[in-house]
């Protein structure tokens, strides 16, 4: 295991936008003074005609975004997750989302793991805040490969899609044969006791704790659900039904984000108990990313004591 | 100006006046006060400076037009009506459940709209961008935007005004609606934005005052911006909120209320009078 690839996926988003450039003439991209940061940098490099620079103006860049795109362009509009989903927010519903326009939101730096900048950084509720505006699509890819093909396929689709990034490094989990499709949760593992629902930088965690259950003799699932809108309903379903009891796991507040919309999701269907892992509706703060993602539970250790608790609550 | 187009103009300016009365008067809501302020405005830039179809509303080439002041949409819908964009008789049926005429813009349900408004200093960020996309095709085609003078409180209208300037789109035209009335008062009493002129020359414009009620004087300024190269134009027009209709002519309260009975009636006579001596 001495090999193990680590990336971030804002690298992907960035190296993604570079080939999308080479292949499409029709694509735009716009940063908010973040281009070495998003990794918009990259795509700036390589088609510098195809890049504009909004300047620290982040409602007016998803404007720019939503007019461009009325003339016929896909643009991809990037920040941070704090500013393009929270700073932005009424710009995206209105000006985007509510016209359905062909805009595309680059979000890095999402969640605890943007590490040392702090609380004022780490946007834990961009997920709750695009969950909740119609029209909108959400991507939260797990590695580099899903990230990768979350933008060719964010591309593909018509409408605006929110996709979300990381700054931190993760292992890499998939290999190149993997195929990504917008709206599809995926079982990386089988099991029969209990099922983690996992999206995110926290789909690595869940798949060890998974190994480490299976080895106290509790079978785990394990779903990567990389799309949280539109949800993939009939495998929660499947899972409630097979596992009778379900984890989520995602570096996000637990209000609003993934472990919401599977809990709506079973609620409605098929009531199971559902236990959810993310952060505890509280604000980050400073600190190395791994450091801190240990400090909020955020790791193996965290999915496997919310098992239990699942396990033992049906 | 030619008198004759003037005389048409008018004619439109007039009519879209009273489809603003008939709108709001039938929805029992809206805003006639800041729609009739910009009727002239209107009716000159559908009716001579811009490049419309009304049979091909999504053409490529077509110039565009950004209400920024989304609520002035008894406005626009006159105008797009007068031009053929969908019946007139719709018109009555503004803000009602099952009619397409929303209260605030919307580009996916009205012909004729270019983008969807309401929340104020957004459409002008839009207005920009589409200005960015005519460039890049070799400024293939023209945008206008219209603001309230309350809406300059807006922050994201100097974000956009900035971003115009520095990426020399000149084929973008601001039009400024300084009724000097906004909701709660005069934009002076609320939070001035004044001088207007100097804020967006200062943002690097090319900027023009005017009499918004007066058609050579929008001629003229509407030429000169087509004419200036190099730096977006901001028109700084000085107009009457509730132009034509004499109560609500300078009134604060007629911002965001509908006429009724007597009201409605007495508007209506006034406009078919104005008409009539044209």
């Amino acid at each position: 295991m001495a090999d193990i690839i680590k990336t971030a996926t804002r690298d992907a988003y960035g190296k993604a936008l570079v080939e999308l450039g080479d292949k499409y003439s029709n694509i735009r991209v716009l940063d908010a003074d973040l281009a070495a940061a998003t990794k918009t940098g990259m795509f700036k490099k390589a088609h510098p005609d195809k890049f504009y620079d909004c300047g620290i103006a982040e409602s007016n860049m998803m404007g720019i975004a939503a007019g461009l795109s009325t003339a016929g362009f896909v643009v991809f509009a990037s920040s941070f997750a704090m500013f393009a989903a929270g700073r932005a927010f009424e710009q995206v519903r209105n000006t985007i989302c509510y016209p359905h326009l062909n805009v595309k939101i680059g979000a890095t730096h999402a969640g605890i793991s943007v590490g040392e900048d702090g609380a004022s950084h780490q946007c834990c509720e961009d997920i709750a805040l695009m969950r909740s505006i119609p029209n909108m699509t959400i991507i939260n890819p797990a590695d580099d490969i899903e990230a990768h093909a979350a933008v060719f396929a964010a591309y593909e689709m018509n409408g605006p899609c929110y996709m979300r990034f990381g700054r931190l490094a993760v292992p890499r989990l998939f290999d190149e044969n993997y195929k990504f499709e917008i709206g599809k949760g995926v079982y990386l593992k089988e099991g029969t006791d209990v099922t983690i629902i996992a999206t995110g930088l926290l789909v690595g965690p869940a798949l060890e704790a998974a190994e480490a259950l299976n080895n106290e003799g509790i079978s785990a699932a394990v779903i990567n659900m990389a799309t949280i809108k539109p949800i993939d309903r009939d495998i929660i379903v499947d899972a409630a039904n097979k596992t009778g009891c379900i984890v989520t796991a995602e570096e996000h507040n637990i209000i609003g984000g993934l472990g919401s919309a599977v809990a709506e999701v079973v609620c409605e269907t098929k009531p199971v108990p559902v236990v959810r892992l993310g952060v505890n509706d509280e604000f980050g703060k400073s600190g190395p990313a791994l450091e801190l993602l240990d400090i909020f539970g955020l790791n193996a250790k965290g999915v496997i004591e919310k098992a239990k608790a699942a396990i033992s609550l049906k | 100006m030619d008198i004759k187009l003037k005389k048409e103009l008018m004619t439109v300016a007039t009519n879209i006046r009273k489809s603003i009365i008939v709108g709001t008067y039938n929805a029992k809501s809206g805003h006639p006060g800041g729609s009739l302020s910009i009727s002239d405005l209107l009716a000159y830039l559908y009716f001579v400076e811009m490049n419309v179809d009304a049979k091909n509303p999504k053409c490529e080439d077509r110039d565009r037009l950004v209400l920024s002041k989304g609520h002035a949409a008894p406005a626009l819908y006159g105008v797009l009506a007068e031009k053929g964009f969908f019946p007139k008789e719709d018109i009555a049926t503004l803000r009602k459940s099952d009619s397409y005429l929303q209260g605030h813009p919307n580009m996916t349900s009205v012909p004729g709209v270019d983008m969807s408004t309401g929340s104020l200093g957004q459409g002008i960020s839009a207005a920009c961008g589409m200005a960015l996309g005519s460039k890049i095709n070799g400024d293939k085609f023209r945008v206008y935007t219209i603001l309230g003078d309350g809406e300059l409180q807006e922050g994201q209208v100097w974000e956009a005004a900035m971003f115009a300037a520095a990426k020399k789109l000149d084929t973008l035209v601001a039009v400024v609606d300084n009724n000097n009335l906004q909701i709660d008062g005069t934009v002076e009493e609320v939070n001035s934005p004044y001088p207007i002129d100097e804020k967006f020359a200062a943002f690097g414009w090319n900027v023009i005052n005017i009499d918004g009620h007066d058609f050579d004087e929008i001629e003229a300024a509407f030429e000169k911006a087509r004419q200036t190269k190099g730096k977006p134009t901001a028109i700084i027009a000085k107009t009457v909120k509730g132009k034509g209709v004499s109560f609500m002519e300078n009134q604060v309260g007629w911002h965001g209320t509908a006429p009724k009975g007597e009201e409605y009636e007495q508007a209506i006579k006034e406009l078919d009078e104005f008409l009539a001596n044209i």
